[in-house]
């Protein structure tokens, strides 16, 4: 092999390796950040990982809602209408989070077959709905469409309470 | 009678445009291939006139949001007689339609002023360029006129009242922050006609990097104050105090940023050295795509955020097919054509070039990282593979470590030479710098908080590094001038440009080290004369009100602020709006900006009993982050008034004299 030859294949071998290591780093760190999604019915039937960062979401039961007097604490149901999954958040509620809507909560499932929440989402949006959820209505049995119904009858807005 | 059919004027004049962006495509490209300068010299005058025509449009468009026009649609679903007449203004590009067309004019716009810019260009490349913008502004035009008309009609049913602008884009970030961000996007495709012009007419030598640079900087500086104006968007309006999220939306504008920033490097080996041609070229058709797949992304509805306005699968298909004709096209003449132009220039692995090298690789390395974690889940979700988001911490872990190497890179680069320099030399020049920068990494946390540590001490130095050597490399060259202020003057603009940017860089590394590991938050339960203590400030809740705005009610609260034993109070009052005709709410946050330090008051939410669930912030040079992106912007646009693209000049006067 020629001096140069030689001096190409350190550089090819070198640069490969670095391709190599960091090709590595970033699908081990995709791996530990990826955040499954499930619904309550997946929930119920135990499908879903315990003590591990997950996503869960449908509609927020109306009636559910129930804050502490002290603290910021909360807990609410988040239903797809077949399952219901008790949540627990300790914080401030997103704007649009409301009682017969949509939202998606990232957190951990604990043993007693709570949710614990780190985040609450509900979108910026009045009409929207979070796509995983309205996949997981659908999957149990429901069209979105139906489900906005059932929501407008159900849940009245905050604010029609508020002005009365 | 003339108001009432403006929407058909403008709907007649995007028509037009589109007809005349057809015609600036085929005609100079076809002439350019053939030699023919009749058919070159219909390029100016159809950029021109698309110019005028999407102009002309748009003004139709905005004339009939300040009119209240309700029958035409878009207005209808995005503004209210209510709204005040700046926002009818932005609410122009509040919404899909809308802002397709902003997109558009753009094009146009920079279509037209490379269009006479650039009169000194050789004519077959000016014909090329302006060919290959009118094909863009074609597949946009087609593109809003078949999917997406801003000018559709309510026939019957004509609403009394508009449906209102999201209450999110009710502010004057929103103003400002796309037509920036547009600008930027747009911008690169100039940079992208001239790279494909090049390798068409198979000339990319020194002089076309020369008309190549300008566009560049210019594009990449609105970019960048766009993302920035986004950033500073996002931490004040959201009500979070976050500045940024790793939002698929906000990675679209990153990656052309990313790409963008390793093109304006490389074109300056290009420029300076001859090398790396190929490369440069490939950089400014991935930029340009980036932009493309961040415009496809954001506007096609497969992302969901407050920048998705519709959720039409047409449009996304639409996009998409004119990203993949775009990128099969270029990439197509790329490969027939690039072994033509590219040619082999020594350097050693040691000097500029080399270290410039690198920085496009970390650059690219950084591009990889944020692509795969935004597009993963996409296409996970388009094979059924399960819905899964991919969160902050993936996007941190990787690209922290690769932005403080890149930094120690950018301590390098200015002090190194041209293809080859001593590592003795280098090491002479720059070692006070990099141990000051390690030392007072290390000091600083433990002085400012009496606790070391790592991440502070990574990100501080990083930081340091890029400002001491930069300060070292402006001292050598002052050293041998005879007063300081002659060396000053010496240097040119493009110098300056780089110190500035760089500069910016660090600014915003500091900011963002800061403020991601010294911000203090609390949530707080507060009802009237609670008091809290946040980082040595003690906030009182002395009054809960409510006021009527022009389009809104809101909840207001008044905080008296109070520095530890300081007898200097003042007040926040932070709100919580529920707009009317949209029936959304929205947090207005107080804020006490400073240079050091941001107070940040939220309103949560209405606990019932009188109290409120509050949101209290200590943000410590959170401002750094943005004006290091003014900063930097403000480098790329001293580096395009440097003279040296404006040598030009004389040589076209002659030109003109002869003819």
């Amino acid at each position: 092999m020629t001096p140069t030859r030689k001096r190409k294949l350190y550089v090819i071998v070198i640069l490969l390796s670095l391709a190599a290591v960091a090709i590595g780093l970033t699908l081990y760190a995709l791996r530990a950040n990826i955040n499954l999604f499930f619904s309550p019915v997946q929930i119920a039937q135990g499908e879903a990982p315990m003590e591990r960062s997950i996503r869960a979401g449908g509609m927020v039961k109306p009636g559910s809602v129930s804050r502490d007097a002290e603290s910021l604490n909360v807990a609410f149901t988040v239903t797809d209408y077949v399952d219901d999954l008790h949540v627990e958040y300790q914080g401030i509620l997103p704007d649009l989070f409301r009682e017969g809507q949509g939202v998606v909560v990232v957190g951990e499932l604990q043993g007693d077959g709570h949710f614990r929440a780190d985040k609450v989402l509900a979108r910026h949006d009045e009409n929207y709905m979070p796509p995983e959820v309205a996949q997981a209505l659908e999957d149990a049995g429901y069209s979105p469409a139906d489900f906005q119904a059932k929501a407008d009858e159900v849940g009245p807005r905050r604010e029609n309470r508020d002005d009365t | 009678m003339l108001m009432r059919i403006l929407p058909e004027i403008g709907h007649f004049a995007l028509i037009i445009a589109l007809l005349m962006a057809v015609v600036q495509a085929v005609l100079p490209l076809a002439g350019a291939a053939t030699r023919r300068p009749l058919w070159m010299a219909y390029a100016q005058p159809m950029a021109t006139g698309q110019f005028v025509f999407v102009l002309l449009a748009y003004g139709c468009l905005t004339a009939s949001y300040l009119m209240d026009d309700f029958s035409v649609v878009n207005v209808a679903n995005n503004a209210n007689s209510l709204l005040p007449w700046y926002y009818k203004l932005s609410a122009v590009w509040g919404n899909h339609e809308g802002s397709v067309l902003l997109w558009s004019l753009m094009l146009a716009g920079w279509g037209c002023v490379a269009a006479w810019w650039s009169r000194h260009l050789p004519r077959d490349m000016l014909a090329r360029v302006l060919g290959v913008l009118g094909l863009i502004s074609a597949g946009f035009l087609l593109f809003m006129l078949l999917t997406s008309n801003p000018f559709e009609r309510h026939l019957l049913d004509i609403p009394a009242d508009g449906a209102d602008l999201n209450p999110l884009l009710q502010d004057i970030g929103l103003i400002v922050h796309p037509p920036m961000l547009y600008m930027g996007y747009v911008g690169f495709s100039v940079v992208f006609a001239f790279a494909i012009a090049a390798l068409l007419g198979g000339r990319l030598d020194a002089a076309w990097t020369r008309w190549a640079r300008p566009w560049t900087n210019a594009a990449w500086a609105f970019l960048t104050v766009g993302i920035a104006l986004g950033s500073w968007w996002a931490y004040y309006e959201l009500g979070w105090g976050g500045w940024w999220f790793w939002d698929p939306v906000e990675n679209a504008s990153l990656l052309p940023w990313l790409t963008g920033t390793a093109l304006m490097h490389s074109l300056a080996v290009t420029e300076k050295r001859g090398s790396f041609k190929s490369w440069t070229v490939l950089l400014a058709i991935a930029t340009f795509s980036l932009s493309l797949m961040g415009t496809f992304l954001v506007r096609s509805g497969v992302l969901t955020s407050v920048h998705a306005f519709a959720n039409d699968p047409s449009r996304g298909l639409f996009i998409l097919v004119l990203l993949a004709v775009t990128v099969t096209l270029s990439l197509v003449v790329f490969a027939l054509r690039a072994p033509r132009v590219s040619h082999k220039v020594g350097f050693n692995w040691l000097s500029r070039d080399a270290l410039l090298l690198i920085n496009n690789g970390l650059l690219i390395t950084m591009t990889m990282t944020v692509l795969l974690g935004t597009l993963y889940p996409l296409i996970l979700d388009s094979l059924g593979l399960g819905k899964i988001s991919v969160g902050p911490p993936y996007f941190n872990t990787l690209f922290v470590p690769l932005t403080v190497i890149t930094c120690l890179f950018m301590g390098l680069g200015p002090a190194a030479r041209w293809k080859t320099t001593s590592p003795g030399e280098l090491l002479r020049r720059l070692w006070l710098a990099g141990l000051a920068a390690l030392v007072l990494g290390a000091l600083i946390p433990l002085v400012y908080r009496g606790e070391w540590n790592l991440w502070v001490t990574l990100g501080l130095s990083a930081a340091l590094w890029i400002v001491l050597s930069l300060v070292r490399d402006l001292f050598d060259k002052l050293l041998h001038r005879r007063s300081v202020w002659a060396g000053l003057r010496a240097l040119s603009l493009a110098y300056w440009g780089m110190v500035l940017g760089h500069l910016g860089v660090a600014v915003t590394i500091i900011g963002a080290t800061v403020v991601s590991h010294y911000a203090v938050e609390r949530n707080v339960r507060m009802s009237p004369d609670t008091r809290v203590e946040v980082a040595g400030y003690q906030f009182t809740l002395t009054e809960l009100t409510d006021r009527r705005g022009p389009n809104y009610l809101a909840d207001a609260a008044v905080i008296e602020v109070q520095r530890g034993d300081s007898q200097r109070r003042f007040l926040m009052q932070p709100e919580k709006r529920l707009y009317l005709a949209t029936g959304m709410p929205m947090t207005q946050v107080a804020l006490r900006p400073g240079l050091f330090r941001d107070l940040y008051v939220a309103m949560g939410e209405d606990l019932g009993d009188g109290s409120w669930a509050m949101r209290i912030q200590y943000k410590p040079f959170v401002r750094w982050l943005w004006l290091g992106g003014l900063l930097m912007a403000l480098g790329a646009v001293l580096a395009v008034a440097d003279k040296r693209y404006r040598q030009v000049r004389p040589a076209r006067l002659a030109q003109e004299g002869k003819a």
